[in-house]
């Protein structure tokens, strides 16, 4: 099986990535490369193998449900492209 | 001063035969007259400022074991107040609001920042040519790669432009450069060291470790860099030990496993002999050695890559030109902004890795791919607790070949081909080591050791015990002004 042309676009949109023509070609050819590479995971027999998310058998460590962090809000807003307010501002979405 | 190791130095520090301004000083006048780029950022006013701090605690006699010693800091750990780029076009206006906890332990530790070091963008690539600033140089041979993605703190170390300099493994990233570069390298087990502050490419990978001359320099780091931390939720809840403490045990009566996969087509002869060579050392050194199987390494290269670029899909949908980081100039709509952001501010490679974790994640394909490669990761790891039963370490080569030449290199999945030795670590979570093994084509040659978890001391103590036999570590690449 391999990817076309469009099928890379698509991808790339839902990774809101935009490619250009030359890109989109290259970059058909380079993931279809790799996706070869993984056609040998088909290879192994998996059948009742569990899934490894994680190297270390662990649980997630839960806390009490305080406030623990402070307001630094000012802090790292002041290295965001643009705000106002104490928003994050962005184009208008909505008129 | 910089032909010294980071014990010795930190001795000379304690002895007051010079300062740590003065040594500060003797080091980034070296970065200045270097011309191997491993630098992104250099701090010269901080470094000496912390110099500064470190000299009047050490007069005032309340230094620790390594105030005042310089180092160079991988570009992906936040710095407070100090541009954090990791190497991406995306991060350049990036001037961290927080420290890193590994950069936390550093500063409470007294040690010296010098600058930010190169690396592969986002820590992605084998050969440093990934950075938005520029490929590193192998200071051996400057027409060749340092490896990656650590390749700035490989250099840095090699060419004694620092006493010592952090790194992070994900699929080898700290091995492999410190193999090509001729220095030692240790990937702690997984969780040992926090990665809280050290920016995300594959959170179920990524582990700091230390980058230095020595196996003892390498301990002595581990002391500061390790431990558990609250702001990590995968963070190890074990205490640390003193890796210092068991460098001088003897190695007799150890069982070094060899896996034939590690022996098989691609490995480069010269490089081969080398490792045989070294291995033949530790037998000489009352060591036994006894094959051992892998069956599964083979998968390692298409496990590592769909798992790893499936998490860095999801960690670096983040960087999406609102926040902070990269924006277009004149975005037209929201989506335009997305967009176009992310195509400017992300290089080819970490481009292509983002769609291949996109698709691999997409419904239809999930099965297929994720839920397949996690389930051959399983089946990796096994093969170590299975081969771990009968030996204490593995060994073997880091990488295939030598460094190879600058942009010689084109296309992604040859790239891929040269993690074959260093993926199955990070995939099972263990801890390695590259240690320098000779040369071959008058490159470095790295040995790996790769061994059960937590054994981080053990794997020092067998790198110490080499490093006491052979002068490997202690060469450095020729200066030509």
């Amino acid at each position: 099986m391999s990817l076309s042309q469009e099928q890379v676009s698509q991808i790339a949109y839902l990774a809101r990535l935009s490619l250009s023509k030359s890109q989109l070609e290259s970059n058909t050819k380079d993931l279809n490369n790799i996706l070869n590479l993984a056609e040998q995971l088909a290879q192994v027999n998996t059948d009742n193998i569990e899934p490894m998310a994680h190297p270390l058998h662990m649980s997630q460590r839960l806390r009490e449900d305080n406030v623990s962090e402070k307001d630094q809000s000012e802090l790292f807003q002041s290295i965001a492209p643009q705000t106002g307010k104490d928003h994050y501002l962005v184009p208008t979405v909505i008129e | 001063m910089h032909t010294k190791t980071l014990a010795q130095l930190a001795q000379g520090l304690k002895n007051k035969e010079f300062s740590s301004v003065e040594l500060t000083q003797h080091y980034l006048d070296r970065i200045e007259k270097s011309d191997l780029n491993a630098f992104i950022t250099v701090t010269d006013e901080l470094a000496l400022i912390q110099a500064q701090a470190a000299d009047d605690k050490i007069t005032k006699g309340n230094a620790s074991v390594l105030t005042g010693i310089p180092y160079a800091h991988k570009d992906i750990f936040c710095t407070q107040g100090v541009k954090t780029s990791a190497g991406s076009k995306m991060l350049d206006n990036f001037i961290s609001p927080y420290d890193a906890t590994v950069s936390h332990k550093l500063n409470q530790a007294d040690l010296v920042m010098l600058g930010k070091a190169n690396m592969d963008e986002f820590a992605m690539g084998s050969s440093n040519e990934n950075s938005y600033f520029g490929d590193v140089k192998n200071p051996w041979d400057k027409t060749k790669i340092p490896g990656g993605s650590s390749g700035g703190s490989a250099a840095a170390v090699a060419a004694r432009l620092s006493a010592f300099a952090t790194g992070t493994d994900t699929g080898g990233s700290i091995r492999q450069p410190a193999s090509l570069c001729g220095i030692t390298g240790l990937k702690p087990t997984y969780g040992r060291v926090s990665r809280y502050g050290m920016i995300a490419y594959a959170s179920s990978l990524d582990q700091a470790g230390p980058m230095t001359q020595t196996a003892e320099d390498a301990a002595l780091v581990l002391n500061v860099m390790a431990g558990f931390d609250e702001k990590d939720s995968t963070s190890a809840e074990r205490d640390v030990e003193d890796y210092t403490a068991s460098l001088n045990d003897s190695i007799k009566g150890l069982t070094i496993g060899l896996p034939k996969e590690f022996f098989s087509e691609g490995l480069d002869d010269e490089v081969a002999s080398q490792v045989m060579a070294a291995v033949k050392e530790f037998e000489a050194m009352g060591a036994t050695i006894k094959e051992v199987s892998l069956p599964n390494s083979a998968y390692a290269i298409p496990t590592y890559y769909i798992v790893a670029p499936c998490e860095c899909s999801s960690n670096l949908s983040r960087l999406d030109g609102v926040r902070y980081g990269y924006r277009c100039d004149d975005p037209k709509d929201l989506e335009d902004l997305y967009l176009r952001s992310r195509s400017e501010g992300f290089g080819e490679e970490v481009k292509r890795r983002i769609m291949i974790g996109a698709y691999a994640l997409s419904a239809g394909y999930y099965d297929a791919y994720y839920l397949k490669a996690q389930k051959t990761r399983h089946l990796i790891s096994e093969d170590f607790k299975k081969a771990f039963k009968d030996v204490d370490v593995i060994m073997g080569p880091v990488s295939p070949t030598t460094a190879f030449d600058l942009g010689s290199v084109k296309d992604s999945v040859s790239m891929y081909l040269a993690d074959i030795y260093t993926l199955s670590a990070n995939l099972a979570g263990l801890p390695g080591m590259s240690i320098p093994a000779g040369f071959a084509q008058n490159l470095p040659v790295g040995l790996q050791l790769i061994g059960n978890y937590w054994s981080e001391s053990k794997l020092l103590n067998i790198a110490h015990q080499f490093q006491q036999q052979t002068d490997w570590h202690t060469q450095i690449p020729e200066e030509k002004d």
